[in-house]
This record gives C-alpha cells, structure tokens and sequence, in this order.
C-alpha cells in the first residue's frame, strides 16, 4: 500500500501542538526539511528530544515551536555553542530534561523494544542522577548491586530521513545509523522522507540493510537534500561551512529572523530552498562514489 | 624549533597511547593525536567513534563527531546503543579521551553548567558520550590548556567521575575503569598519585613547576623527580601540519 504523500500533508496530518516530536539523525540524516516544514506551519509548544539538537532545533526553539527540550548534549558540532537553546536555558524560558548520551539512547531502546525500564552501569558520576528525577536506582535480583535505570521514551512521532525507501516505507539507511531505528519503533507515528523512492524490488534485492519495515511507517515524502546542512552519506556532503556560518546568525535575534524569513518561511519547500543554495553550494557538496562490493544472497 | 601550545599537547598525548590501544576517539585534538600515534609508533590502534564507527581510516581531518569520511573505509558502522553497550559498557574500550570547562583536583570534569544547576549562570553543553567514557574505559586522558579557571579545586558539576574525592571512592562505586591516568596541558603532564591526587609529574621544555602551580586551583604537588618531557620531533610536527591538519583548523590555536 502507497503511503507517498507530500511532507506539508505529512506534519499537517501527524505533528500536532504539543506533540513531543523526535527528529532522528546522529550528526548524520538530520531531516532539516521537516525541522522548516513545522516551523513553517507554526507548530507550538512541542517537547523536541534529540540526543544532540543540533541546528535543527536551534531554529526551531527561535521560530518559537517548543516548550521543552530533552537532550544529551547542546553543542553545535565541531564548533562550539548551540546559542539559541543555551540562551534559552539560561534565561529560564525553555524547559529542559537532560541525559547522558547512553542513558537518552536507552530511553528510546526501552520504548522501541516495549520495556517499562531499562538498567545500565553506574558511572560514579551521580550529580545529573541527582538533577534529574527520570534517573532512578534499582537492585538487581542477581548480583545485589544497584544499577541505574531510566523509563522508556515514546515520541509521539519520529520523523526519520532515509536514503531509499519504497512506496509502503520499507527503508534502508547507511552509514552512520544512530538512533534511526529505535526512534521508530519507539514512536507513535513514523514519517520518513527519502532521497530516493525506489521500487519494491531494489528493497527486496538486500533485505540486511532494511532499518525500518514500511508496516510501522505512517507517511513516506520523497524529499531530496531534506538534510542540508547536515548530510546524507553518499549522496551530499555535511556543510560544515554552514555549522560554523549559523554561529555567527545565531548571535543576534535580528540576523536569526532575517535567516528564517528568508530561508523557511520565504521558500515554499526543499526543492526551493535547494535551488536557492546555489549552484556553488551544490557543487561543493557532491560527493564522489565509492561503491561497496555486492553480496550474493543466493537463489533458492 | 616552534610549535604551538595544541601540537605540544596533540604530541604528547599521542605518545601516551600503545600498539593494538582501543581507542574511543573524539574530534579535535583527540582525534589528531590519535591519528598521529597511528602514523608513529602504534600501527595497529583501533580507532572508535562515538558516532558508532569502528576501525575507522579518515581520509581527511573530521569536523564533527559523524563526519562522513569516518564511515567510508571503515570497518564496521553500529548503533548508538551498541556502540555504548557491547563497546563501553562491555569493556571493550582502552582509552577515552576527554576534556572540560573544568577539571578538578581528583580528575573530576564538568561540562555541564557554571553555577547553580537549575539557575545556570553558563549552559554548557553537557555530558554527550563523556560520563560512560570516564567510568568504563579502562584508562582516560585529558587534554587542556593550562589556566587557573580550567583546574578548580573542585567543579561546580560532576558530569563524569574521576576519583571523586579520593581512588578509594572510586573504587567503593565499583565502575570498570581506571578512571584519569593523566591530564595533558601545554605545560606538562600531571598524573594521580596514590590517593587519586592529580599532582604534577612532567614538564615541557622550559616550563616551570611554579607557572604550573600558578596556573592550578589547589595547592599543586610536584612528584619527587618530576621528568622533563622531549621536544616535539620534526616527524611528529611534519605528520600533524602537512598530513594530519594542513589547514591549521585545530592546531593554530592555543587548545
């Protein structure tokens, strides 16, 4: 069953105010596209988890959609300060709820996999543990020792970027895959969007690299480029001049807006915002191929 | 000959790191020292990231923790979870790199918040991979310019365990790892005695244990024989400016 619809339809129909909203991507497959598409449409007090916010959620945070942010760590990758969050928190006007990178992935790996909680190691480090009461302590019935547990997360919806899916959101990804998976199967509603829109075949040709099966999917958008400034591994490179052109946006509420008005609220979708990048801008970020050796997965 | 404060430091934690090492590797100087080790004298380091990259073979300088070249050419991709768990949490990591807005006097780091935690005078970034690293690899190296502000007594946030107050607490939490092995800066190295102290054990060509002190939070011990450490090589230096980082990114400055 076809489930291509447009991204406008998509958050239209699936990311509502005060939904807790989980775009996925570590550093990689970041749907930036989507990130505009919601800020466009003026979504309000969304809760936006992600491990690292990123730039997506810096500008989503300034176009005033969210309330309240779970995290694991506020930087701007390879740069320095992610502004607008940081300045957000400090001015006491964002709500926040703070992890470790393993204890944020565990609460989605619990709500992916069904699990009320799930324990880790402790670290000896129990100031967060202490700050944030989602952290709590079990005993464990074998050893008698104490380990650390967090609850599941279960986003309302997970808004995945994916190099190719078919039509029924059957969905391979590679390079870097982050928390894509989990992300998915822990929400409520799955969008993805897709460089490519294959046929059902070219899936079914390598079913090993299938991350997300279309049956949890609820929406799939056929979005080129969805993930600039951030990167799709083999088809465009990560705009590191971007990531370190947003610190410099980012330090006054006038250059912010006038990026936005310019940049999502003055561009229809992706397709224009990509044009709109330049042709020296997409030169920059081509990518050379490297194609891996095929496997024989054998007729029987 | 001249070189900046980032290549003394990239160099000499370079040298810290042996043959067949795992390495949990971050980007920026860690990164270069690692890669710089891996060109010298430790062919076989494996290379992790926390992006979930192992075995990787950058074919150029990473600007980001999930920069594309770390994947190409690498040797296996995971998830985030795994990569924490049968990587970190398994016991399968020797060596963490990590650094700090603060770095106490038991190698405790913060690099969460200045001042009150829900009243932040500074937001910093946060934990991001930091806290499991300091507990479960087996041993951790901090990089970090030497100034006063950087090494307070003790930090305004615990973000990730060193020898909290003293080795015995650390060992009373039970946590896999070594804990701080060494605490590289732009003057010398210091190292934990026996109490999990960080006191002052080497120094580079021509600084002195009183610009160390000067530069330190607590009153800073000197080990018994402090050991001066050798000069940067032209090999290293050759290695890091025209192989490692030409464009100067992460070694013109200070760290």
């Amino acid at each position: 069953m076809t489930k291509l619809t447009t991204l406008s339809e998509a958050i239209r129909q699936y990311v509502h105010d005060g939904d807790c909203v989980f775009a996925a991507g570590f550093t990689h497959l970041i749907p930036f596209a989507a990130g505009h598409e919601i800020i466009r449409q003026g979504r309000k007090n969304l809760v936006l988890a992600r491990a690292t916010p990123d730039l997506i959620y810096d500008q989503m945070v300034a176009a005033g959609c969210a309330r309240k942010i779970i995290f694991s760590y506020i930087g701007n990758p390879g740069v320095g300060s992610l502004r607008i969050v940081r300045q957000e928190i400090e001015a006491g006007r964002l709500e926040w709820e703070e992890y470790s990178h393993f204890s944020m992935i565990s609460r989605l790996q619990a709500g992916a996999a069904g699990l009320p909680f799930i324990p880790m190691n402790q670290t000896a480090a129990t100031d967060l543990e202490k700050a944030n009461p989602q952290y709590k302590r079990v005993v464990d019935p074998y050893s008698g020792r104490e380990v650390i547990v967090v609850p599941p997360l279960n986003p309302d919806v997970a808004i995945v970027h994916v190099q190719r899916c078919d039509a029924s959101g059957n969905a391979q990804i590679w390079g870097i895959i982050g928390e894509q998976k989990e992300a998915a199967f822990a929400a409520r509603h799955v969008i993805l969007t897709a460089e490519e829109i294959v046929d059902e075949e070219v899936i079914r040709s390598d079913p090993n690299r299938t991350v997300i099966p279309g049956f949890i999917v609820d929406a799939v958008c056929h979005v080129p480029y969805c993930a600039h400034p951030s990167y799709t591994q083999g088809y465009y490179d990560r705009d590191n001049p971007f990531y370190l052109a947003w610190d410099k946006i980012s330090e006054t509420p006038e250059a912010v807006k006038a990026y936005l008005d310019e940049w999502v609220y003055g561009v229809k979708d992706r397709e224009e915002y990509w044009q709109k990048l330049g042709e020296e801008t997409r030169k920059r970020l081509e990518v050379a191929p490297r194609i891996s050796s095929p496997v024989n997965y054998g007729q029987y | 000959m001249n070189y900046s404060a980032s290549e003394l430091m990239t160099i000499n934690s370079a040298r810290l790191l042996r043959d067949h090492d795992v390495v949990f590797v971050g980007v920026g100087l860690p990164n270069l020292a690692c890669n710089l080790a891996q060109r010298t004298h430790a062919p076989n380091l494996l290379m992790i990231y926390e992006a979930g990259v192992i075995g990787a073979r950058p074919a150029r300088l990473p600007l980001s923790i999930g920069d594309p070249t770390l994947v190409s050419g690498a040797a296996a991709v995971c998830s985030m979870y795994e990569i924490f768990t049968l990587y970190l949490q398994r016991g399968n990591v020797d060596v963490g790199f990590l650094g700090g807005a603060q770095i106490d006097q038991f190698g405790n780091i913060n690099v969460t918040v200045i001042g009150d935690y829900n009243h932040p005078k500074v937001r910093l970034p946060g934990s991001g991979g930091s806290m499991e690293i300091a507990a479960w690899a087996n041993r951790c190296y901090i990089m970090t310019p030497h100034q006063k502000r950087r090494f307070p007594a003790r930090v305004d946030f615990r973000t990730s365990a060193g020898f909290l107050a003293g080795r015995a607490e650390r060992e009373a939490a039970g946590v896999r790892g070594g804990g701080p092995q060494a605490v590289v800066t732009n003057l010398g190295i210091m190292e934990p005695d026996e109490t999990g102290e960080m006191i002052l054990t080497a120094l580079h060509p021509g600084a002195t244990v009183e610009e160390a002190q000067a530069n330190t939070g607590w009153a800073l011990k000197t080990a018994a024989h402090i050991r001066v450490t050798e000069p940067p090589t032209e090999n290293e230096l050759r290695i890091l400016r025209e192989e490692l980082d030409p464009a100067g990114i992460y070694l013109k400055g200070g760290g």
